[in-house]
């Protein structure tokens, strides 16, 4: 009767475990699971694995900028807000500085607003710099590092080198003060001044919720082949075109604004995100920088992302296979791009939209409040755990140190 | 969506931050320089294109000065693509304390400054690639019908009756062509009016959807009430054919003058056993003097929106009634028998609103609802069949489709042609019209030049004479020597409708 009942036990474990299997087998058949050059990392969960201690800076780095202009919550540049947010009331915080991996210190450098809403970089590296100064007289835990264990996030248009024009970003660099620290940009170009060796690129802020109220049904078909919705020229600061985005997207404009297949224009429809729904290739060329808030909205609503943008690194380059997901075209190729498209095996754009339609690629784009698992929260601080253990030459003795405090152009120097 | 509105007060163009830095360099270096670009600028204009940047690249890299006194500019049109990268100016700077090192990007890949813009040649589409993509979209539908559309469709039975006349070509062919297009196994049940004819069968044919053609050995009456009973009569006969072969599926009624939407039949899979959807009553008239009257009329009064037939829901999503047609604003427009160039007005409850399980009409099946009345039952002793729901003891039981009933999703209409009208067997013109008689006033060149305007005027009408003509002569040539049975005559219509714009 003991061996009845266990093999009574064992066949119904076996069906149990049969039953999941086959599930899973159905799962994969509609999504894939996704796994970049890091390996199978998207669900991690970071809680555990790191340690962060946030600085309480005074309120005139942070609190006192956003009650000034609230309407830095809303635009692509919010992550830095919300991660100070996510930070404050995540279990990865400690209180404790001894125990901590990575020393956060949260100023709100893109938050200084023109009337039409566009962030002004003049003064960035000078409250940058004033907040270095201040952690670093206050804590001794700056100067033992030189910063090497603390992450900054400066989601400007060329990250730490604040500024929103490309020469002018480069003749700056990044800032010198920044130059051991990790730093958390939404920018990410290869062999450019402003992307530095270990940054974790991250998605720009797009609005969950706003996003969320736009779905529709998923039967929906997708009837419209190439869609894309934004400036070709830049009128206002480039009237020849040839500068803006390096002339690619006034390239696309004049070889396929008579193509039936593509529906391009500088339109501001209200049915924006619907339409991303019902097409099937969403452009995502680069503009002034190379990194846009398309490629979010292109994710979350499943249409596949055609970046154009030479040398780009892609949010989260480690976790996410982007070459996989999206088609990468490069500016040259432009002309031809209704040819790259159409040509296209059927069996890889359907892989593509599979693995679109994994929920968790789209959770790991978004900056949900509060804070979900595997979203793009988490995907940071994965980023930041997959760099511990810090390696033994962060820990710096005196005669090693090498930050030059006056370095970096005059005006920065002044006090902010 | 991020560079919308780039009209940054800092960002000036390209070219204005750079006469600083020039004003930087010595005099008579400067003065060369402009000498050159002054020389540059003639030649420029003489050839037609700038090149004075190309040129400068060239030979002297280091330097770039960019003015913008070109008055032909133009967008950069390349053919081939040679990226003009132009490095970043600031190393000529010489009161900066030596500069740092020339960063990477510039000698990268990818470098900043003005590029060219590409265009290649011909920029149409290539008809080979859009089929591509139109390939590639339909292979994309395809698999997202599989992943989100419905799970186990089951195949759909159509039951339409018909009748040989004038409008029936058309009517069918509209009907047939969406039937096509539905993705589920068809069946498609055809109940002819008086016996299985030629010309029926011919349209038919034309589709490759499996047919059922059922002959019904009466003729249709002429009065509307007399025919929408008598469509019931056929409706059921049709029904009965089912139950005996036990077909399988979802029974639709799609009357042929019906116009049905393709979600129609996404919806119907739902049903359980029997559905109501909501239909929309296109009820029009057919004579254009009449719809001018009626725009008059519609236009000075508030028009109500479109009489729609269906299930009533309350608020949580259960049937509590049904919107019937309501006949009292048409009471006085009415037609009342077939092809009398008015209005034709619905049943307070069409068929066409309706679907049901096929299982419903078998003799037996499992979980057939017992409110389900049997079919053999119905209709027999003369009892009055007007809407699917006397099939059922209990109305109540019928699901409503289509967002209960919120979404329409086909819409009802009678349109039928004049009752004296003709048309040519199979729709063929066989032997073709002969041109009779040549109009009065033809564009030949010895006539004499009209006014444009009363040309077009004259022309028109000379189309409806010519054509009237036409018919006049071919008719009489016709009856002299006809045998046929059927008349090949152009419908008579055209004729008329000359003959009333000219009056």
């Amino acid at each position: 009767m003991g061996s009845g009942t266990w093999i009574l036990a064992l066949l119904v474990l076996q069906s149990v475990f049969g039953g999941i299997y086959g599930l899973e087998q159905e799962v994969n058949h509609r999504t894939e699971r996704i796994s970049g050059s890091a390996g199978d990392v998207l669900e991690d969960d970071p809680v555990g694995r790191l340690k962060v201690f946030v600085y309480e800076l005074p309120s005139k780095y942070n609190k006192k900028i956003l009650h000034k202009d609230p309407r830095c919550l809303n635009h692509m540049f919010a992550a830095e807000i919300y991660m100070h947010r996510f930070l404050l009331s995540s279990p990865v915080r400690t209180l404790n500085p001894e125990e901590a991996d990575w020393f956060y210190a949260p100023v709100y450098t893109t938050c200084e607003l023109t009337p039409n809403g566009l962030p002004l970089p003049f003064k960035s590296p000078r409250m940058m710099r004033s907040a270095i100064e201040l952690i670093s007289t206050n804590w001794p835990y700056w100067n033992r590092t030189e910063g090497a264990d603390h992450f900054f996030v400066v989601p400007h248009d060329f990250g730490a080198c604040f500024h929103y024009q490309e020469e002018k970003a480069i003749e700056r660099g990044i800032l010198h003060l920044l130059k051991r620290a990790t730093l958390v940009q939404t920018f990410g170009q290869r062999n450019h001044v402003c992307l530095k060796d270990g940054s974790i690129t991250i998605p720009p802020y797009a609005p969950p919720q706003k996003m969320q109220t736009h779905l529709i049904p998923p039967d929906t078909p997708r009837s419209i082949f190439v869609y894309f919705r934004g400036l070709f020229y830049d009128v206002g600061n480039d009237p020849e075109g040839g500068y803006y985005a390096r002339g690619a997207r006034a390239s696309v404009w004049e070889n396929f604004k008579n193509n039936p297949l593509f529906d391009i224009s500088t339109d501001h429809p209200t049915t924006y995100y619907e339409d991303m729904q019902r097409a099937v290739f969403c452009l995502c060329p680069l503009g002034w920088a190379p990194w846009s808030p398309r490629l979010v909205e292109a994710v979350v609503f499943g249409c596949i992302p055609v970046v154009i943008a030479d040398d780009i690194v892609l949010p989260f380059a480690d976790a996410i296979p982007w070459e996989e997901i999206g088609v990468f075209v490069a500016e040259e190729d432009v002309p031809q791009l209704d040819t790259i498209l159409t040509s296209i095996p059927i069996e890889v754009i359907l892989r593509k939209q599979r693995l679109l339609a994994n929920p968790s690629m789209k959770q790991a784009m978004l900056f949900p409040q509060p804070a979900q698992p595997g979203d793009a929260f988490h995907q940071i601080l994965n980023g930041l755990a997959r760099k511990l253990p810090h390696d033994d030459g962060v820990y710096l003795k005196p005669s090693q140190k090498t930050l030059n405090w006056t370095a970096g152009p005059v005006g920065d120097l002044k006090p902010w | 969506m991020k560079q919308t509105a780039r009209q940054h007060p800092n960002r000036r163009p390209y070219s204005a931050a750079v006469p600083g830095e020039a004003a930087a360099l010595r005099p008579p270096s400067f003065l060369f320089w402009s000498a050159v670009h002054g020389l540059c600028c003639l030649v420029s204009a003489a050839l037609g294109f700038r090149f004075s940047r190309l040129l400068f690249l060239l030979l002297f890299s280091p330097a770039s000065h960019h003015h913008h006194h070109h008055n032909h500019h133009h967008v950069h049109l390349l053919h081939q693509p040679p990226t003009a990268v132009i490095p970043a100016p600031p190393l000529l700077r010489p009161d900066l304390p030596p500069p740092p090192p020339p960063p990477p990007a510039v000698a990268g890949r990818v470098g900043v400054g003005r590029h060219g813009i590409r265009v290649r040649p011909w920029p149409r589409p290539n008809p080979a690639e859009v089929a591509r993509a139109h390939k590639i979209l339909a292979r994309l539908r395809q698999e997202q019908r599989l992943r989100y559309g419905v799970k186990d469709p089951r195949p759909v039975i159509v039951v339409t009756p018909t009748y040989a006349r004038t409008f029936q070509a058309l009517h069918l062919t509209g009907l047939l062509h969406s039937l096509m297009l539905v993705p589920y196994p068809l069946t498609w049940l055809v109940v002819e009016a008086g016996g299985v004819s030629n010309e029926t069968a011919a349209l038919l044919a034309r589709s490759s959807l499996p047919v059922v053609h059922l002959p019904f050995h009466e003729d249709m009456p002429v009065l509307w009430n007399d025919r929408h009973r008598f469509e019931a009569r056929m409706r059921l006969r049709a029904l009965r054919v089912i139950r005996e072969r036990r077909l399988d599926g979802i029974v639709v009624f799609a009357d042929d003058s019906n116009v049905h939407t393709m979600e129609l039949f996404d919806e119907i899979q739902k049903v359980q056993w029997m559905g109501a959807l909501s239909v929309g009553i296109l009820a029009h008239s057919v004579a254009p003097d009449a719809t001018a009257k009626r725009q008059q009329r519609a236009s000075e009064k508030e028009t109500s929106p479109l009489p729609i037939q269906g299930p009533a829901c309350n608020s949580s999503g259960q049937l509590i009634g049904w919107h019937t047609f309501n006949s009292l604003p048409y009471a006085k427009k009415a037609a009342t028998f077939v092809g009398d160039g008015v209005t034709v007005l619905p049943t307070k409850l069409e068929w066409a609103g309706f679907v049901l399980n096929s299982r419903f009409l078998w003799k037996e099946a499992e979980g057939k609802p017992n409110w389900a009345r049997d079919l053999d039952e119905v209709g027999i002793s003369g009892e009055e069949i007007e809407s699917p729901l006397d099939l059922l003891k209990d109305a109540s039981s019928v699901e409503p489709l289509g967002n209960c009933g919120k979404k329409v999703l086909l819409w009802w209409l009678r349109a039928e042609a004049r009752y004296d009208s003709k048309f040519p067997t199979r729709w063929v013109i066989d032997p073709p019209l002969e041109i009779a008689v040549p109009a009065k006033r033809t564009p030949w060149p010895d006539a004499p030049p009209d006014l444009p305007y009363q040309r077009i005027a004259n022309e028109g009408g000379n189309v409806e004479k010519h054509v009237s003509k036409k018919i006049r002569s071919s008719r009489s040539k016709r009856s002299s020597h006809n045998k046929k049975k059927h008349e090949t005559h152009v419908d008579t219509q055209v004729s008329d409708m000359s003959n009333a714009q000219e009056k």
